[in-house]
């Protein structure tokens, strides 16, 4: 394969939808899924007259994400007019930043197989969503649904520093971390909350120059970006083989049939004419209002990996699992701390919590049992109070009724029978109904011991004391 | 009941008559329309009126009417008719920006500025003629044709804003609103022998002016007395939660300002007033010159210090305008695309189409060139050279109020206009046409505040004296525009 003389080098420019309750420059509801058009006021329809308002929500989420990401918040940014027509922006502009953005300069830590790696953020800038425009609700016409117009979006532009698309994909399920990290967004990229362009072009390896790249869009998933650029990149090796220009163009990727088509608009041809927005004010941010940013800045994924390896002694397995989202790993380092055996919370979490937050399909904070609920179980556990198997039973029961699990165990009889009346009542009924291993046992067999225990368990349905079960045993072995 | 000598009733004076019940509000809007009637403002007279409603406007008088007596008391404008330029945004009227793009367009929302109007007991009478989406000086770039001087219909009303001077001269309405992106309410003013004030940048809410160049446009108001136009003024002003450019700075106390000092004999003293050489160049009618001087005497008699000042960036300011405003006003027209609302040409079959015939036939001559022209100055290559240039001229000439009025100077006094209303159809040449408002857009590139009043005539045909204030400087400029006003008399007329 001639690919290997290459070297792929690919830049993303991510655009996030800000997860604000109004939209960027107006008071209209910024929600997913209201009907075509209901979310909609004289701004963001660009009625005659109307002004844009700066949502300062906005701000704040936008500044967070630029902070953790490492950029520098600049004091003073200004927003600009990007200009075309396209029958889904009304204003015939798009109101974006241009040469002073919100923040520049940052950087990103990806895992590759080679080890630790520094991607290099360009830029971040806020900007608003346009419409919609539906071609297949009415036939033969386009309808336009101008609900998302004015939608508040940062746009993080990165360096042209990955170079393979499963560096590419590291970036873009680290960002999407930090992003559920800092609660700034969804990052959805089905609800298409989270929208990927990325550039790319090939290099012999070696080679200082950049060669020229295109542009590939429309992926909906990390792994079809992985693809697209996979796809894209054989393309450009094949036509360089052959010595033959790569073009500047934008592709479109269409996951279906697995390949990248040139777009029909030209977009290397428009000229948006950017000059400052004159109905806003330029965007100052006061030091002290910065501060608080930075401030409010949560512990970030890499940070919080490197202490729970430090703090809890569990895989690194465990720790990629349990740090993928900010709720999960609050709610494994909460029953973790309450119990004091983050072995056993881990797994918990991972199985049955998992488990039952996939059956179930709530979101982690309306689960009925919480980390101190969950921990109480695991101490009961570990306390001899009820066996593994009742605790797996407890725990459906407490999912159900959302009670403490010392009351379920109680009401349902599940706490751990020591009494040597019980337990001599069940090892009695187990060596009567299973005469030959209980007959070879006594007569010296001692390795038969744990299948007579798991019979009186059995027995028992999951209540016998395990530990007395064994010494009984043994004492009616003769042994001791 | 009829209202004897209506036309030359001032609007403090009618909401008096109002406010005390010698009058209600149908009257004062049946008035209006009557006298509308009488001199013939409609489309096959003076054509200074685009959409007017009778019934609807005595609708909303009698509910104001039914509000009165509830509250037991009438506001600042109790029953006070008021005509509106037809780019500002008002409910049951259209608003067309007398554009055929915006043909049969009704906002559904009303621009601040109206509704704090309405809150003080206003009527929306009628929407006025003007320069399509502002852009002209003589009301002739209009789609309905061109509105008629009322002192002499052979000649243009000056424009933009050129059915709202038209209005108030003619004694339709004793108010109205007009909007300034370069001139539009100041210039109309003169050439109509009204008041014409753009307040300072911010100082009135744009929410619901459609905007031409959002960085130059304000709301103006006209009258035939300075006493209204500062009332109305106070009463418009302010914050707005709809508009980030809307200033928070105190409003108000102009009037409270001229009429403590009502009594006074020269009540400008201790105020420096400076005359600027450039507002004086060689060719500036004889006549108006003539009329400038005699209310610099006047300006002196009232106690003004007045003081020779230099202004040199002035020569600058009309080739800046040009550049700025048409670049801003391309991407504020980019809205009128046939695809929401107002006009979409039958004739479009493709989407590229449906943008390039609708706005070929919807927007007219004037309008098309300056769109071209900022088209060009914002491209690629082009900008440095023209747009950010101009906007670096631009804070030079800033730079030149700022220097006067950092000298301690109060206010500047200058012409108005070059020349007196020229004939409809006289000026066929665009950038002669430009000139028409070299004294005057230098406040718009500034941001400060301007206005004009009624100096005198000559050949019979009115001429304004401008006076130009520091930023928020409204105070100062009607405290000297009442005094200057009181001085002249009727010699403002003659």
């Amino acid at each position: 394969m001639s690919d290997e003389r290459y070297e792929m080098v690919v830049g993303l420019e991510v655009h996030v939808q800000l997860k604000t309750k109004s939209k960027a420059f107006c008071g209209c509801s910024a929600d997913f899924g209201a009907p075509p058009n209901a979310n909609t006021c004289p701004v963001c329809l660009a009625l005659p007259g109307a002004l844009p308002v700066l949502n300062e929500k906005a701000v704040e989420l936008a500044s967070r994400a630029a902070v953790a990401l490492g950029c520098t918040l600049h004091p003073v940014s200004v927003f600009a007019r990007k200009n075309y027509f396209y029958p889904d922006l009304p204003k015939g502009y798009q109101i974006s930043q241009f040469d002073q953005p919100l923040a520049t300069n940052g950087k990103l830590e990806i895992e590759t197989a080679d080890g630790k790696k520094q991607i290099g953020i360009t830029r971040v800038h806020m900007e608003e969503d346009a419409g919609k425009s539906l071609h297949d609700r009415y036939p033969g016409e386009t309808a336009i649904d101008l609900n998302r117009s004015g939608v508040p979006l940062i746009e993080i532009v990165s360096e042209p520093d990955m170079r393979s698309s499963a560096e590419a994909g590291a970036y873009l399920r680290s960002l999407r971390q930090i992003l559920l990290y800092l609660r700034v967004s969804d990052v959805s990229m089905e609800e298409g909350s989270l929208r990927v362009d990325a550039n790319i072009s090939a290099r012999l390896k070696g080679q200082k120059e950049l060669g020229t790249k295109t542009e590939v869009k429309n992926m909906n998933s990390f792994s079809g970006v992985e693809r697209a650029l996979d796809f894209e990149f054989a393309r450009q090796c094949a036509l360089l083989d052959r010595g033959e220009k790569i073009s500047q163009q934008t592709l479109l990727w269409d996951a279906a049939k697995g390949e990248a088509r040139v777009s029909r608009t030209k977009e290397g041809s428009h000229d948006y004419r950017y000059f400052p927005e004159p109905d806003l004010l330029p965007l100052v941010l006061d030091k002290n209002w910065i501060n608080e940013i930075k401030a409010s800045i949560p512990e970030l994924p890499a940070d919080r990996k490197k202490r729970f390896a430090e703090e809890y002694r569990i895989s690194s397995e465990e720790i990629e699992q349990l740090t993928s989202a900010t709720d999960l790993s609050d709610y494994f380092e909460s029953a973790a701390r309450e119990s004091g055996d983050p072995k056993a919370a881990a797994n918990w979490v991972m199985g049955e919590v998992q488990a039952a937050l996939n059956i179930s399909g709530v979101s982690l904070d309306q689960l009925r049992v919480r980390p101190a609920d969950l921990a109480q179980l695991i101490k009961l556990i570990r306390d001899g109070l009820v066996s593994h198997a009742a605790g797996k039973k407890i725990f459906a029961r407490m999912l159900e009724t959302g009670k403490p699990a010392a009351q379920v165990a109680h009401d349902e009889s599940l706490l751990k029978v020591g009494d040597d009346s019980a337990l001599t009542g069940w090892i009695d009924e187990v060596i009567r109904e299973h005469p030959d291993e209980a007959g070879r046992y006594l007569a010296g067999e001692k390795k038969l011991q744990g299948v007579l225990v798991g019979f009186v368990m059995k027995k028992s349905g999951g209540k016998a004391d395990p530990k007395r079960v064994n010494q009984l045993l043994m004492s009616r072995a003769g042994g001791g | 009941m009829s209202i004897t000598n209506f036309g030359s009733l001032s609007a403090v004076a009618l909401s008096a008559r109002v406010g005390s019940g010698d009058l209600v509000p149908a009257d004062t809007v049946a008035a209006s329309f009557d006298t509308a009637d009488a001199v013939s403002a409609g489309r096959d007279g003076l054509n200074l009126i685009l959409w007017s409603n009778r019934e609807l406007a005595l609708r909303d008088a009698s509910s104001l009417a039914e509000g009165m007596a509830k509250a037991g008391k009438g506001g600042l404008l109790a029953g006070v008719p008021l005509a509106v330029k037809d780019n500002i945004a008002t409910l049951g009227l259209p608003t067309t920006c007398a554009s055929k793009i915006l043909a049969g367009y009704v906002s559904p929302y009303e621009a601040t500025a109206i509704i704090r109007l309405r809150e003080e007991g206003a009527i929306v009478v009628a929407k006025t003629n003007m320069d399509e989406f502002a852009m002209g000086s003589s009301t002739e770039n209009s789609a309905y044709g061109p509105a008629h001087n009322p002192h002499d219909v052979r000649r243009v009303t000056g424009g933009s804003s050129g059915g709202s001077a038209a209005a108030v001269a003619a004694g339709i309405v004793p108010i109205a609103l007009g909007s300034e992106t370069g001139g539009s309410v100041r210039q109309p003013a003169a050439f109509c022998g009204i008041v014409g004030v753009k307040p300072t940048y911010g100082r009135v809410s744009r929410h619901g002016l459609v905007a031409f160049a959002s960085s130059l446009d304000q709301i103006g108001t006209m009258a035939r007395n300075v006493d209204d136009a500062a009332l109305t003024m106070e009463i418009m002003s302010g914050l707005d939660p709809f508009d980030s450019t809307s200033s928070s700075a105190p409003v108000g106390g102009y009037r409270d300002q001229y009429m403590s000092l009502a009594t006074n004999p020269a009540p400008l003293e201790g105020m420096k007033i400076g005359v600027p050489a450039e507002y004086f160049p060689e060719n500036l009618d004889p006549g108006i010159r003539q009329l400038c001087l005699r209310s610099v005497d006047a300006l002196k008699s009232l106690g003004a210090k007045v003081i020779d000042v230099k202004m040199p960036q002035t020569p600058l300011a009309i080739p800046v305008y040009y550049i700025v405003a048409p670049a801003e006003a391309s991407s504020n027209l980019a809205r009128f695309d046939g695809v929401r609302y107002g006009f979409r040409s039958e004739e479009a079959s493709t989407l590229s189409e449906l943008y390039s015939i609708t706005r070929s036939e919807g927007f007219g001559p004037e309008v098309t060139r300056r769109i071209l022209l900022g088209t060009y100055v914002l491209s690629a290559g082009y900008y440095d050279a023209y747009y950010k240039k101009a906007q670096a001229v631009r804070a030079l000439i800033t730079r030149d109020f700022g220097a006067v009025f950092g000298d301690g100077v109060d206010a500047l006094f200058t012409p108005t206009t070059p020349t007196t209303a020229f004939p409809i159809g006289g000026i066929t040449d665009p950038y002669e046409m430009y000139l028409s408002d070299i004294f005057t857009v230098t406040a718009n590139l500034a941001g400060v505040p301007a206005m004009s009043l009624p100096i005198g005539r000559v050949g019979g045909l009115p001429v304004g004296g401008q006076i130009i204030a520091p930023h928020f400087g409204e105070a100062a400029m009607f405290r000297v525009a009442y005094a200057l006003e009181s001085a002249l008399g009727q010699e403002a007329h003659q």
